[in-house]
């Protein structure tokens, strides 16, 4: 295992993908001037763990939805049940890389499944009773504004004591 | 809250700036492990948890050592080349009508 801090180490020596220039250079090629501007902060939230692993319940937030989300219709942050877990959420929106692979496999974006297994196990005290879906917004205003604050809300709702974040 | 971020953008994620991110250097889309291997899924979903209480400082980036097995994905993905740039060139003009037709729509 490899940490960094604040460092860019490429993993097993070989390099990651640098998304932004790749993009960047995509973009341009289809005719777009105006760069996206990606999120950057100089402050980094931080809150230490508050109790052990293994009598915190873990909260679940994925950016995949329960429901197809339209290029004109306006997104919201939306929840679904870990007791009834769905066997597929929606992604088709998001830009994963659909030439190199697929999502059918819910486990790979939204990992209920093996939560629930740590859970049994003792490694964490619970999985949450709700995952819930980040809404991907080009605003980042929206995003700070509205919908991460109603993803904490719901956490707390759920009586989250911590949160497992996977973008896809 | 304390939070752990799984994610394969991690050009993206260590810009944006985050508590505790381990890093797996997949193709964008699952970044929990290849599809139907549970016992990578696990391996991957462990670690994570494991940060929460081994990552002290903010900013703090763990690599995965799972492998995809390729890394044919990292030329072609978004790739513009020679090839296939008249292409991308009439995408865009496509996009961009569309999205004019749509905002003429709404207003």
């Amino acid at each position: 295992m490899t940490t960094s801090n604040d460092l860019t180490l490429a993993n097993s020596g070989k390099a990651s993908l640098p998304y932004i220039e790749r993009s960047r250079q995509y973009y341009e090629a289809q005719g777009f001037t105006a760069h996206y501007q990606y999120a950057q902060f100089d402050e980094k939230p931080f809150a230490p763990l508050p109790k052990p692993l293994s009598n915190c319940t873990v909260g679940l937030v994925t950016t995949s939805s329960t429901y197809p989300r339209e290029p004109l219709e306006p997104r919201r942050v939306d929840s679904g049940s870990t007791l009834f877990a769905p066997k597929t959420l929606f992604t088709a929106d998001l830009s994963w890389d659909k030439d190199a692979t697929h999502t059918d496999d819910i486990e790979t974006y939204c990992p209920i499944e093996s939560l629930q297994r740590l859970a049994d196990q003792g490694m964490i005290g619970a999985l949450s009773r709700r995952f819930h879906c980040a809404p991907t917004e080009y605003s980042h205003r929206a995003t700070l504004q509205q919908d991460a604050p109603e993803l904490l809300r719901r956490l707390r709702e759920d009586e989250a004591d911590v949160a497992l974040l996977v973008p896809l | 809250m304390p939070t752990v971020i799984i994610g394969s953008a991690k050009d993206i994620v260590e810009r944006c700036g985050v508590a505790r991110f381990l890093f797996v250097d997949f193709p964008l889309g699952n970044p929990c492990g290849k599809p139907w291997d549970r016992a990578m899924q696990a391996r991957i979903v462990k670690q994570a948890l494991t940060l929460f209480k081994d990552i002290t400082r903010p900013g703090t980036t763990c690599c995965s050592e799972e492998q995809w097995g390729t890394s044919i994905w990292k030329e072609r993905y978004m790739e513009v080349t020679p090839a296939n740039k008249a292409e991308l060139a009439a995408k865009g003009e496509v996009l961009r009508i569309r999205r004019a037709q749509r905002t003429r729509r709404s207003s």
